[in-house]
């Protein structure tokens, strides 16, 4: 008999939890692992490969752990996903492998993304195996941003043996996984433990350098690099464009997270960076962004968080796993509203005046377009305000890079394999895309990684260049 | 990691810090600043840059202890010490070229940005006439090195201590009346850059005025340092930070500029108990 329901994954009782920054779920035991596993029909057709975007063996991983040979299973994802631990944790499984896995037809989906974070865990406390590192190449390529595609494209391009160097603006790498998504949901140390096996296999990471200013990729060209790969993600945050919005206590998700969790302002002021914190705080948004803002907004202490949406929940972009997290730990949601103005008392927000509105025509995205309701506003009162309404492309590369073809949302064109408009210069992940996923980021790096090499093989031979 | 290569004290709370940055002394221009974050407990700060040595691999900042970073730095980080971060350069460089008569005007600490943009237009071929001002003469700093840049100087202090006693929108006005001045600019703190502004508008001359805003990241990835220029919301960091003064919004730049004004007032408060405590001990 296959158990109808998922193993459920023990986590921190919310009201305990909304006071702290640790992770929510706890992970599976072996246990509680190899009977998950066991719940996997190992059906032939798997379609759960096609539904990752790394296409991770998953029938095969899952079978080894229901065999207890978790190192097999680790081995087995770590062909195609370099970043097991976080995908694990911060995946929209069920929109990918978990949305098409045959048991989900009658039952509940084997939980795939919680056997893979047991799998990463696991590992880590069991020692982990470092790729190989061919042998050098005498390549060198420069990789800008430190967030999971450059992270993945580096590790790829140290496995061919090429020598590379890692380009990042801010003080700290890691890109979203670092400064955007919180504690509670990615612990650091994950992505501080990837970071350190890296640089174990070699690749050189040079923080506080923006590309663009610090130094131009032309320059990087000229100082003997043979590629360069742009992974310079998604980091401008969008505004409303409406009245108020630059009033004091308005702020932009990224921002917000950026004080809290690359700045650790929750420890002001044993750490220098201030914050403030609203006794009413209204996100807007619908996405991962707006649910890491509103629980972190409750984490520091906010009295009531109020999500602010324009559609209905079942548009909502964030994985469900973090709207119920959020809804258990007590975020309000008002779905179907807009906000049309910020309020100003003496130069600081005190509310948000929102329309409401209803769903009409599917637009492009296949998703139903709001259209506000005339005459229906009201004001909420509030002292801060979260906008979480997604970021556009980082234009520094772009503006600084002559030749290098951008779409008008600003996005760098680039083929499948990451190859753009400029020869030698190749990008992947949010740069090109605009905001998405951990994941595709990934897929992109993987794909560049391998395009970048079969390019500087072809270009300048097989031989080894002396002296590069 | 940060070498400070030298530092000198210019006046009650004000440093000047000499610092290993190749990297940025290679590539910087008139206008342009870094962040720097002391230590791993730190918060980002952005300085304008004052000066660079492209040979020696130096850039020279100046800052005026006003928070907790700002006095930890002038306080503690010696010689010798070591700053963990600093980025850059950062933001547009000045529009440097030859307008035929130009006033670069400098205010307080923004005296130190005012220098090197001086110099740039200088060597443009332009008539640099340099105004600097502070509260009192022991705030003034750099004279020699303006006067160098500059064809004429004109020095002014609240209180009279040194050169025209008034602040520096006064020569200001007069030589806008007296001459034919092409473009203006105006460094220094918010209310005298708007200020300077107003004065620039009354005889319709083109002023640029550098934003100091909050900042976080200095990439353009927070928003943090936005301004609202003409009606639209502006990334002082990576759309400036100099910007047309008329179009500016001042009265809200000074109001966000006050955002953690009760946390920098706790933060300082707290940091300098702790430096007493030590000095006790
Ligand atoms: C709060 C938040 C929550 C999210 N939650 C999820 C989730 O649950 N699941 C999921 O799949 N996705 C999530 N995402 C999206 C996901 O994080 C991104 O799609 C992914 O990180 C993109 O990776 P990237 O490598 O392209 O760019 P980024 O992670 O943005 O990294 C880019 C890096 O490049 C650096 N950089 C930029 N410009 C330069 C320059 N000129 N020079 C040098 N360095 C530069 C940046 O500082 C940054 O470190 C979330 C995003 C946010 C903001
Ligand atoms: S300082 Fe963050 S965007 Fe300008």
């Amino acid at each position: 008999m296959i158990r109808p329901t998922q193993v459920p994954m023990r986590e921190q009782d919310p009201k305990a939890r909304v006071h702290n920054f640790e992770e929510v779920p706890f992970g599976y035991t072996p246990e509680e692992a190899v009977s998950e596993a066991e719940r996997c029909l190992q059906c032939k057709r798997a379609p759960c490969i096609q539904g990752c975007p790394v296409n991770i063996n998953i029938p095969k991983f899952i079978r080894e752990i229901r065999e207890g040979n978790f190192r097999a299973a680790i081995r087995t994802i770590k062909e195609t996903n370099n970043l097991p631990a976080i995908c694990g944790r911060v995946c929209p499984q069920e929109t990918q492998c978990q949305a098409v896995c045959t048991l989900g037809k009658k039952y509940e989906p084997v939980a795939i993304g919680r056997l893979e974070r047991f799998v990463a865990d696991w590992e880590y406390e069991h020692g982990v195996e470092l790729p190989e590192v061919g042998k050098p190449t005498g390549f060198r390529v420069a990789v800008v941003g430190s967030g999971p595609a450059g992270l993945t494209c580096a590790a790829d391009l140290r496995r061919f043996g090429h020598a590379v160097t890692i380009f990042e603006a801010l003080h700290e790498p890691g890109g979203v996984l670092m400064y955007g998504i919180p504690e509670f949901r990615l612990p650091k140390k994950i992505v501080r433990a990837e970071i350190e096996n890296l640089l174990r296999m070699g690749v050189e990471l040079r923080c506080n350098v923006v590309v663009g200013r610090t130094v131009t990729i032309d320059e990087l060209f000229a100082q003997g690099y043979h590629a360069v790969f742009v992974g310079s993600g998604a980091g401008l945050p969008k505004f409303l464009g409406i009245p108020g919005e630059n009033l004091i206590g308005i702020y932009s998700a990224n921002e917000f997270l950026t004080r809290v969790n690359l700045m650790r302002a929750y420890l002001f002021p044993e750490y220098d960076t201030p914050i403030k914190i609203g006794k009413v705080v209204a996100v807007v948004g619908g996405g991962n962004v707006a649910m890491d803002a509103a629980r972190t907004a409750l984490r520091l202490g906010a009295e009531r968080v109020v999500v602010l949406y324009r559609r209905t929940e079942a548009e909502m972009p964030a994985r469900r796993e973090e709207i119920h997290h959020a809804k258990e730990e007590g975020v309000e949601f008002e779905f179907l509203v807009n906000p049309v103005r910020f309020l100003d008392s003496s130069g600081r927000v005190s509310g948000v005046e929102c329309i409401r509105m209803e769903l009409g025509d599917p637009d492009e995205s296949g998703r139903r377009r709001p259209i506000p309701i005339p005459g229906s506003n009201f004001v909420i009162p509030v002292d801060m305000v979260i906008v979480a309404i997604g970021n556009d492309p980082h234009p520094l590369v772009p503006r600084t890079t002559p030749g290098l073809a951008t779409t008008k949302h600003g996005t760098v064109v680039a083929d499948e394999d990451g190859r753009t408009s400029r020869e030698g210069v190749f990008a992947g992940g949010d740069i090109v895309t605009g905001a998405a996923t951990v994941i595709s980021a990934m897929g992109a790096g993987k794909r560049a990684a391998r395009a970048i090499h079969q390019y500087l093989l072809t270009k300048y031979g097989h031989a080894p260049v002396q002296g590069a | 990691m940060h070498l400070i290569r030298k530092k000198r004290v210019l006046g009650p709370n004000l440093v000047e810090l000499e610092v290993e940055a190749p990297l940025i002394a290679a590539k910087a221009q008139p206008g342009q600043f870094v962040i720097i974050r002391l230590h791993e407990k730190g918060e980002r700060i952005p300085l304008t840059l004052a000066d660079w040595d492209k040979d020696r691999g130096t850039i020279t900042l100046v800052a005026q202890m006003v928070g907790k970073t700002t006095h930890q730095l002038g306080l503690e980080y010696d010689e010798g010490d070591v700053i963990a971060d600093v980025v850059g350069p950062l933001g547009n460089p000045s529009e440097i070229k030859f307008y035929g008569t130009v006033v670069c005007v400098g205010g307080g600490v923004g005296i130190a940005p005012i220098f090197p943009i001086a110099r740039a237009l200088k060597g443009a071929g332009n008539t640099v006439i340099g105004i600097v001002g502070a509260r009192t003469k022991d705030l003034l700093f750099w004279l020699d090195r303006m006067e160098k840049v500059c064809h004429e100087l004109h020095v002014t202090t609240d209180d009279g201590s040194f050169g025209q006693k008034g602040v520096v929108t006064e020569p200001l006005r007069e030589i806008l009346r007296t001459r034919k001045v092409e473009h203006i600019w105006a460094i220094g703190p918010a209310i005298m850059m708007k200020f300077a502004t107003l004065t620039a508008q009354e005889f319709a001359v083109p002023i640029t005025v550098s934003l100091n805003t909050i900042m976080v990241d200095g990439t353009g990835m927070c928003g943090g340092c936005r301004a609202e220029v003409q009606g639209e919301s502006k990334f002082a960091c990576v759309d400036g930070p100099e910007f047309d003064g008329t179009k500016v919004n001042w009265d809200l730049l000074l109001a966000r500029l006050s955002t953690y004004k009760e946390e920098e007032k706790c933060a300082l408060e707290r940091y300098l108990a702790q430096v007493a405590e030590a000095a006790r001990r």
